[in-house]
């Protein structure tokens, strides 16, 4: 019996994929998040669009980006398997086979580039494709277990959807619709960081060369302050470029005021550092981590309150 | 492992027969959907595609 024989018969029967499983290889919550984004953009661009066209604007950046993520789960099974966060996925779990995954990926990317191209424009699905590419590749294959840079680069992919649907809709990519995926793409270390902060020994485990396992908590720390400084003033641009109005500035004012506040907390904090467990009852990990977790709580706040009201401000010119 | 039949012709386990039609189910509508959007994408483009 060949070892893969053995091994299979070793470990206990999966239970078989459900349709549920493919649909949670797509990484559903990061997708709405995506096309909470992508129609920001779509919006912003201020062109008059058949809403049946929008609407298939908007699938097609969904899918898409669900397709990266089944590339990306078919790609990490391996780490995904040792980390409590993602083992339960339906790679690492065995429900799904690696290949079925990266097909289904592979299917749907170009389902969602041909669609995109053929209903709206090659300007948007080039730059669809080119995230969908970016992700699964320069991300998940390349950066991801080479650098602790991995995120800061890497979201580049996540920050892509605004201008994917302003091309959309516009058939251009003007530097407003860059200067929203500037927004996200600064805002994506802080976020990211401040989650690993408080899951570092799962990262640690699989091997991957997240800020806090390489850099250790205490820089970690003061690279979020960084960006956090760098974040605020950029949220509160488009007010100059014309794109936000009195709305969008109070919200990015405020909410940018809290991010850096709460980065400066989690700066003075001991968030992370795991030799702090040996100091005795004075040091509670949970307890020091809660700065770090709220700062990832309200990022997710701050992003979704200053695109909600870019969607609002935009929306409420189109209807007038 | 249960008898071939019509319904479970290859004769899986009760719970992999239901996740197989599952599947099966889920493809069926992204085909159908898929037409329908290629359908909607004609008819659109060829009256102009563009609101207002």
């Amino acid at each position: 019996m060949s070892d893969a024989a053995m091994s299979a018969k070793a470990r206990p029967a999966a239970a078989p994929a459900s349709a549920g499983d493919y649909f949670s290889l797509l990484k559903p919550r990061v997708m709405s998040l995506v096309v909470f984004t992508a129609l920001t953009g779509l919006v912003c661009a201020g062109r008059p669009l058949h809403p049946a066209l929008a609407a298939i604007a908007i699938l097609c950046i969904a899918v898409g980006a669900g397709a990266a993520g089944a590339l990306n789960m078919a790609w990490d099974s391996d780490i995904d398997a040792l980390m409590r966060r993602t083992r339960g996925r339906p790679v690492p779990a065995g429900r799904i086979s690696r290949g079925d995954a990266a097909f289904f990926g592979g299917a749907l990317s170009l389902f969602a580039v041909m669609l995109m191209g053929l209903a709206l424009n090659w300007l948007a699905a080039g730059l669809l494709a080119f995230t969908i590419l970016f992700y699964a590749v320069v991300y998940t294959i390349w950066l991801k277990r080479l650098t602790p840079q991995n995120i800061v680069i890497g979201g580049l992919a996540g920050a892509l959807p605004p201008v994917v649907g302003w091309a959309a809709a516009s058939g251009t990519a003007p530097l407003d619709a860059w200067l929203l995926c500037a927004i996200i793409f600064i805002w994506t270390p802080p976020h990211f960081w401040a989650l690993s902060l408080y899951t570092s020994g799962d990262y640690a485990k699989a091997g991957v060369p997240m800020m806090p396992v390489v850099k250790g908590a205490k820089s970690t720390r003061l690279q979020i302050l960084v960006y956090s400084l760098i974040l605020a003033p950029l949220g509160f641009a488009p007010v100059f470029t014309g794109l936000g109005g009195v709305l969008y500035g109070a919200v990015s004012a405020g909410g940018g005021a809290a991010f850096v506040l709460l980065a400066l907390r989690l700066f003075r904090s001991r968030a992370g550092d795991a030799d702090g467990a040996g100091e005795g009852v004075l040091y509670d990990p949970k307890a020091e981590a809660r700065p770090a977790r709220d700062l990832f709580a309200v990022s997710i706040l701050y992003l979704f309150a200053l695109f909600a009201a870019l969607l609002v401000e935009h929306g409420l010119r189109s209807v007038a | 492992m249960n008898q071939p039949s019509r319904r479970n012709p290859f004769g899986e386990s009760e719970e992999a027969a239901k996740a197989r039609r599952q599947r099966s189910l889920a493809m069926a509508l992204g085909l159908v959907g898929f037409v329908i959007l290629v359908f909607v994408v004609s008819l659109l483009k060829l009256s102009g595609g563009h609101a207002g």
